[in-house]
């Protein structure tokens, strides 16, 4: 079964990589881009039913995969 | 006193920190290996020295703070021992969940490789008593991730507590503005555990400890920790 984790920074924590490169978007002429926030996106390959699949992941994510002092976690099954 | 030096691939400043520790206790530190399990017998003080353990894969610190050997540091730390943590080993430090806070890409997006000054917070600790309160250091910093951010809860309790170990200043010991290398709240370059036996900072005062090198201002650190235990 594939996974997906995804990762984002949790709102009011500064992202100074989202901020040069929504710099880097406007400097390239693309309109319309009010901000970018970046993160990161895991796909996990996992066996077993979809409700243990979860529950491990929710484990990677809060024992490895995401610092919840400022990252949110969200799982895609 | 006791050290050991635990070793983590991509650790590169575990020699520098062996001589800092060595020239200040009379003996070479123990070196550890990421995998081991425990500490040796009698072991006083653990040191996470810097460099970029597991190529800051995911993030800085994050998978060396899981590695097996971190087990036997909070054991030790929980048990009051003594754990120093610099620039790399300060990231692992707060991803072991033994320091609050995590340290940030620096607000300016560069890498800061330069001498630095610091403000010693207090000297009544088992790392800073050979230093004067208030004194002004110069020691060194080399880092792209040491941006310390925590909620206001934590700065808060870590201003309230006296938990601030050091704080970026300017040679007059002014803080803020250009003095701040990397955006840290509060100017924060060090941080203590609730009961100060656990210090991370992100300079480097294992690099200034001989006049070769431009400056003896990290050595006090070093005899502070000798006469500790």
């Amino acid at each position: 079964m594939k996974a997906r984790v995804v990762v984002t920074l949790k709102n009011g924590v500064l992202d100074p990589q989202g901020k040069a490169i929504e710099g880097a978007l406007k400097s390239l002429g693309v309109s319309g881009v009010d901000s970018v926030r970046q993160g990161k996106i895991f796909d996990i390959e996992m066996t077993g039913d979809a409700v243990t699949a979860k529950a491990q992941l929710q484990a990677a994510c809060e024992k490895l995969l995401a610092n919840t002092v400022i990252e949110n976690y969200r799982i895609d099954i | 006193m006791k050290a050991a030096v635990i070793v983590f691939p991509g650790s590169n400043r575990e020699g520098d920190m062996a001589r800092a520790l060595e020239l200040a206790t009379g003996a070479p530190p123990a070196m550890l290996w990421h995998a081991d399990h425990e500490l040796p017998a009698g072991t006083d003080l653990v040191v996470l020295p810097g460099g970029f353990s597991y190529g800051d894969y995911l993030r800085c610190g994050a998978i060396a703070g899981r590695a097996p050997i971190m087990d036997a540091v909070r054991g030790h730390a929980a048990r009051g021992g003594l754990v120093l943590g610099v620039c790399n080993g300060f990231q692992i430090l707060c991803e072991s969940g033994l320091l609050p806070g995590v340290l940030m890409r620096n607000a300016n997006l560069r890498f800061v490789c330069k001498m630095q000054h610091l403000r010693v917070e207090r000297n009544d600790t088992a790392f800073t008593r050979n230093y004067l309160e208030g004194q002004i250091i110069e020691v060194c910093i080399a880092h792209g991730e040491g941006n310390y951010e925590a909620d206001d809860a934590t700065i808060s309790r870590l201003e309230g507590e006296g938990l601030v170990a050091f704080r970026y200043c300017d040679q007059a010991g002014i803080l803020g503005g250009a003095a701040n290398p990397n955006g840290s709240r509060n100017d924060i370059a060090g941080v203590y555990s609730e009961k100060r036996n656990v210090l991370g900072l992100m300079p480097h005062p294992e690099n200034l400890i001989d006049p070769l090198v431009g400056g003896i201002d990290g050595r006090a650190l070093f005899e502070s920790l000798a006469h500790a235990a």
